[in-house]
């Protein structure tokens, strides 16, 4: 009984960290190698517009509600003390610091994250890769390396744009809404907020989520039991475990650069 | 879909980014004492610094002329020395002006205001590395209180 257990336990942990081992081959053997742009750049384009340009919409939209969300419920709170004029800092500061990177980063392993790995795995099952590599074309720089960096170049620049477009969003229901002063919106903003400490510690934050959840669909998809029912299970693991790593994560990163 | 066509949207897509990087850096950070800049260093001690903070505003006036640096313990007398880093702009404080500690608003945060001093043939202006000799400390609330409170009877 007790051996079952323990025995139960053992492979666990073996099978955890086979699939972590698998899962840094994969990367290794993606990123790691001479690149070649004149091969790599077209696959790149082709992913940054898969990845990138079609999520634009659902960034944009989200980023607007949240930032007049933000903007109706702080100034509900900031109306009481009134300190309205903070409206500006706070909207621009929880974007910046915290939803921008990681509302991006969750809405992107919902919208890229599950269809990548859903792709990826149905050409597994559909026996591409293989086929791949009897012709010698290594499908991990083939197939995984361009989506890869094509999510982490553009998650970044989707958390931007949302972060941008959430402060807008906050000027319009603030300012143009409920009458806080337009100028004090502004220069509250601008007397609070700094580049380095939180507009580039935003970005790096992104940088690193983009990272993890583009590491965990690929290696979900690459790793997908090549069944319909293993695809399936495989794209919920990735919206799940990309989540929550990005929660752990963002913790981890507020931590260090807030914390101290 | 054309090679083209993709290519024009990911274009856009990246033209998107950074203006809103741009809107950011611009409109929303505060670029203009953001970096080293072009600045001098003033020192100043106080008795007491109550809630000012290293980048806290410097203002003449009004007008932000530098951030705080960092504050520091004097190890012998154990009195808070503040680093001010000023504007190459504003350099020609005599050595007659004085440091406050000020608040903006009844429960804002602390800044250091400066009150440019008088000038005459026997005054040097401030140079850097200099320190200021005239100084008033924070006004502590929880004091001010404590007094009103003691000296009531």
């Amino acid at each position: 009984m007790v051996l079952k257990q323990l025995q139960r336990m053992g492979a666990a942990t073996i099978h955890t960290i086979a699939g972590l081992g698998r899962a840094g081959l994969m990367l290794l053997g993606a990123i790691i190698g001479k690149p070649s742009f004149r091969k790599g750049a077209p696959l790149l384009l082709k992913q940054l517009y898969v990845v990138g340009v079609l999520s634009l919409l659902i960034i944009v939209v989200s980023g607007l509600f949240i930032g007049m969300v933000l903007a109706l419920q702080g100034y509900t709170v900031l109306v009481k003390f009134g300190a309205e004029q903070m409206l500006g800092p706070l909207v621009a500061l929880s974007l910046l610091r915290e939803l921008g990177p990681v509302v991006t980063a969750l809405l992107f392993a919902g919208r890229a994250g599950s269809a990548l790995t859903a792709e990826i795995g149905l050409m597994k099952a559909t026996e591409q890769l293989s086929s791949m590599e009897m012709m010698a074309v290594d499908p991990l720089r083939r197939i995984i390396a361009p989506r890869f960096w094509a999510g982490v170049i553009s998650m970044p620049l989707l958390a931007i744009i949302f972060t941008a477009v959430g402060i807008l969003g906050g000027h319009l229901v603030g300012v143009d809404w409920l009458g806080v002063d337009a100028g004090g919106y502004w220069s509250a903003m601008q007397a609070n907020v700094d580049l380095y400490q939180d507009v580039f510690n935003g970005i790096i934050k992104s940088i690193v989520f983009a990272f993890i959840v583009m590491w965990i669909a690929l290696h979900k998809g690459f790793d997908a039991i090549p069944t319909s029912e293993g695809i399936s299970r495989a794209t919920t693991e990735t919206v799940v475990t990309a989540s929550l790593a990005v929660l752990a994560f963002d913790f981890i990163l507020t931590a260090l650069m807030f914390g101290g | 879909m054309s090679t083209r066509k993709i290519e024009i949207l990911v274009g856009l897509f990246v033209a998107i980014a950074v203006g809103a990087f741009l809107i950011l850096a611009l409109k929303v950070a505060n670029t203009g004492f953001a970096g080293s800049g072009d600045t001098y260093t003033l020192y100043a001690e106080f008795e007491n610094i109550g809630g000012l903070k290293a980048r806290s505003p410097i203002k003449v006036g009004g007008v932000v002329v530098g951030r705080v640096a960092a504050i520091e313990l004097d190890k012998n007398y154990y009195t808070p020395r503040v680093r001010l880093e000023i504007s190459r702009q504003y350099d020609n404080f005599p050595e007659t002006s004085s440091v406050v500690i000020l608040t903006s608003g009844l429960l804002g945060e602390q800044y250091l205001g400066i009150q440019p001093g008088f000038i005459d043939e026997t005054v040097h202006i401030l140079k850097d590395g200099d320190m200021i000799e005239d100084t008033r400390s924070a006004m502590v609330l929880e004091e001010l209180i404590g007094q009103f409170l003691f000296n009531r009877d």
